[in-house]
């Protein structure tokens, strides 16, 4: 069995095997392995090539553009995605706008442990997708299993642009598969995790799994759900969306991150716009609740959504 | 002050002054005649957006483009038209790029100063300038895993960007890393109206080269022959491995953050001071003075730079504007992935 966070691992040593513009730069990555050991080894068994940087995420970042420029195509980790907002300025305005300014390609991936634990925190359980995909040159993908994590994190290395990759630190243990995957579904392309005809579910990440087993849980009563994992945010796969709420008639996002303007926002801005016609209730949607993310367990249980709220929405939903 | 003993002994000062010296004082002379055709042009209303000239700054700029050679990498400040040209920029890309022609390297999409051609080793800045010096550590990170070492990568910031966290985080990286990196520091006492006393409280800005371990230069910015010295001695060092060089030029700026910018805020003590020399003209006279040129040779030197200038900007006007119609709106390189421009 390999889990979510070994799959990590795995694609960056496949990464820096096949191409030797390739380098991990971040804090603790070395020797050490990372803060959550997604580097393990790798400074060993590619010498030079896996760089503790000091603790400076705008100098981690900003050089990172460097080498881009110059032909590398350096991986980054950001210990927690909460960190990243001290390199925003260089993500958003430097990395984001380097093609589009100048014509020159900007591959570099940013790894993001993302998420909420129990007893993480304010400032260790945050999830900024939402904020990256705002700005314009930038593409984020939120992998929500094994399969994707592997298969994701290669073709972030392998794009010529930018790519926040948010890596959900949940799944890090608790997810595991088989094996990792000799193929994959393009980058764009959002699955259908679960088919249904009684209501769709859009969500990606970590809240994949909430959704799954709140389905599950709904198929008892005899409800099926479509389950749809986005698997990127940017670009979001409206035609997968659409397609499955023309099946069901019902919608519902559900998110991890604060609900204003997310990207529950955005799924559900997409259906009514696009396809209002398709809708049998008005869309629904259920995010962390907007206040920052509680340390205590009983807190933070209660502040994102989990399988028994997601159905108590559901159940709205199908009743409306 | 610091000094990169062992390495700057080793370095060879300027072999030939006179020769370096002209060389200088036409970029220096270069480039304020193009800016001066800039801002007549703005006051003209022919150009959209701001206008940032370097004048009082031209020595450093210059000596600084000079320093450097082919392959080398520069990340300019906003006053550095005489160091872009010295490092090999044209002046259609200045034209261009302030005149918003769509063959200029923006294409319309920047402007005026942050302009470049990365690929080329001259960086295109963002606004927020201090974090172009994590880019060029980046970028020198690059050189050396391709195993190309000998390049030096020089970065302008003003005494403005040694408050911003990206100075902190990018000199610390580059010092850890012991990067071939030249930072510049034109202190010309104003960030935009902030007096230096509202902007640091150490002494001297150089001191901060000990805190992060680099060697540091002073160097008085208004003394062109002082700038080529230890521009060429900082580079010089860089590329014989002495790690990253701090140089600080004190200077003032002789005109106003960007054309609309009086100015009003400037102490007239500081104008009336050394400080408030302009390095052209000292640089004109000691010319005269040591009898490298005479009056006439200037003269042709201005009439030839006005005459480049010139025909700049005439080939410039006459070219297409962007076209939001025909423009490719996508930011991305993988335009597959692109959405929500159609």
């Amino acid at each position: 069995m390999i889990t979510y966070l070994e799959a990590i691992r795995a694609a960056q040593a496949k990464a820096l095997a096949d191409d030797p513009r390739v380098y991990i730069y971040g804090q603790d990555v070395g020797q050490f392995g990372g803060a959550f050991k997604a580097t393990k080894g790798l400074a060993k068994e590619f010498p030079g090539r896996v760089l503790d940087s000091p603790i400076s995420e705008d100098a981690i970042v900003g050089s990172a553009i460097g080498a881009a420029i110059e032909g590398m195509r350096p991986i980054i980790e950001m210990q927690f995605a909460d960190f990243s907002t001290v390199g925003f300025n260089q993500i958003v305005n430097q990395a984001a706008t380097l093609h589009w300014r100048t014509q020159i390609p900007c591959p570099i991936t940013i790894r993001l442990p993302s998420g909420g634990t129990a007893g993480a925190g304010p400032f260790h359980s945050q999830s900024m997708e939402a904020l990256y995909a705002h700005y314009p040159g930038l593409i984020v993908m939120t992998p929500a299993t094994v399969e994707d994590a592997y298969s994701m994190l290669l073709e972030a290395v392998a794009i010529d642009d930018p790519v926040i990759f948010c890596e959900h630190k949940y799944l890090y243990y608790h997810l595991k598969a088989e094996a990792l995957p000799t193929e994959a579904v393009p980058t764009g392309k959002a699955r259908i995790a679960r088919q249904g005809r009684d209501a769709t579910i859009v969500t990606y990440s970590a809240m994949l799994h909430e959704s799954l087993a709140c389905a599950e849980e709904m198929a008892s009563d005899g409800w099926e759900t479509e389950v749809i994992d986005l698997r990127s945010i940017k670009p979001l796969d409206t035609d997968t969306v659409l397609a499955s709420v023309a099946r069901t008639g019902r919608l519902l996002a559900v998110g991890e991150a604060w609900p204003w303007g997310g990207v529950t926002a955005e799924v559900i801005a997409r259906v009514a716009t696009e396809g209002f016609g398709l809708l049998d209730a008005p869309p629904m949607r259920l995010n962390a609740k907007d206040s920052p993310v509680p340390y205590h367990p009983n807190l933070w249980g209660t502040h994102r959504p989990t399988a028994k709220t997601i159905a108590v929405a559901l159940r709205r939903l199908l009743s409306a | 002050m610091v000094q990169a003993t062992a390495v700057l002994a080793a370095s060879a000062d300027i072999s030939d002054l006179k020769a370096t010296f002209l060389a200088a004082y036409r970029w220096m002379l270069l480039a304020r005649v193009a800016e001066e055709k800039i801002a007549a042009l703005y006051r003209g209303g022919k150009i959209t957006g701001g206008v940032f000239l370097g004048k009082g700054q031209e020595a450093l700029s210059a000596a600084t483009g000079m320093a450097l050679r082919k392959g080398d990498i520069f990340a300019p400040l906003i006053r550095d038209q005489a160091g872009r040209l010295a490092f090999g920029e044209t002046l259609l890309d200045c034209t261009r790029t302030y005149m918003g022609s769509r063959l200029g390297p923006m294409r319309g999409r920047d402007g005026n100063v942050h302009r470049g051609r990365p690929r080329e080793g001259l960086m295109a800045m963002i606004s927020h300038l201090g974090a172009m010096l994590p880019v060029v550590a980046g970028a020198l990170l690059a050189r050396r895993f391709r195993g190309l070492e000998d390049a030096v990568g020089a970065v302008s910031l003003g005494d403005g960007a040694t408050s911003t966290g990206a100075f902190h985080e990018g000199l610390n990286l580059a010092a850890v890393e012991k990067l071939p990196l030249v930072l510049v520091v034109a202190n010309n006492q104003y960030a935009y109206s902030t007096p230096t006393s509202r902007q640091f409280a150490c002494e001297d800005l150089v001191d901060k080269a000990v805190g992060y371990g680099v060697a540091g230069h002073s160097v008085d910015g208004t003394d062109l022959a002082a700038c080529l010295q230890v521009l060429q001695r900082a580079v010089a060092a860089a590329r014989a491995g002495g790690g990253p060089q701090l140089v600080v030029a004190s200077l003032l700026r002789l005109v106003g953050h960007g054309e609309h910018d009086d100015a009003g805020y400037v102490d007239p003590k500081l104008r009336q001071s050394p400080l408030g020399a302009d390095c052209l003209e000292l640089a004109g006279r000691r010319l005269l003075r040591e009898k490298w040129a005479n009056a006439r040779t200037l003269r042709e030197f201005q009439e030839e730079a006005q005459r480049q200038v010139d025909d700049a900007v005439a080939t410039t006007v006459r070219e297409p504007l962007p076209d939001p119609n025909t423009e490719e709106w996508c930011p991305l390189a993988a335009r597959h992935l692109c959405e929500g421009n159609e």
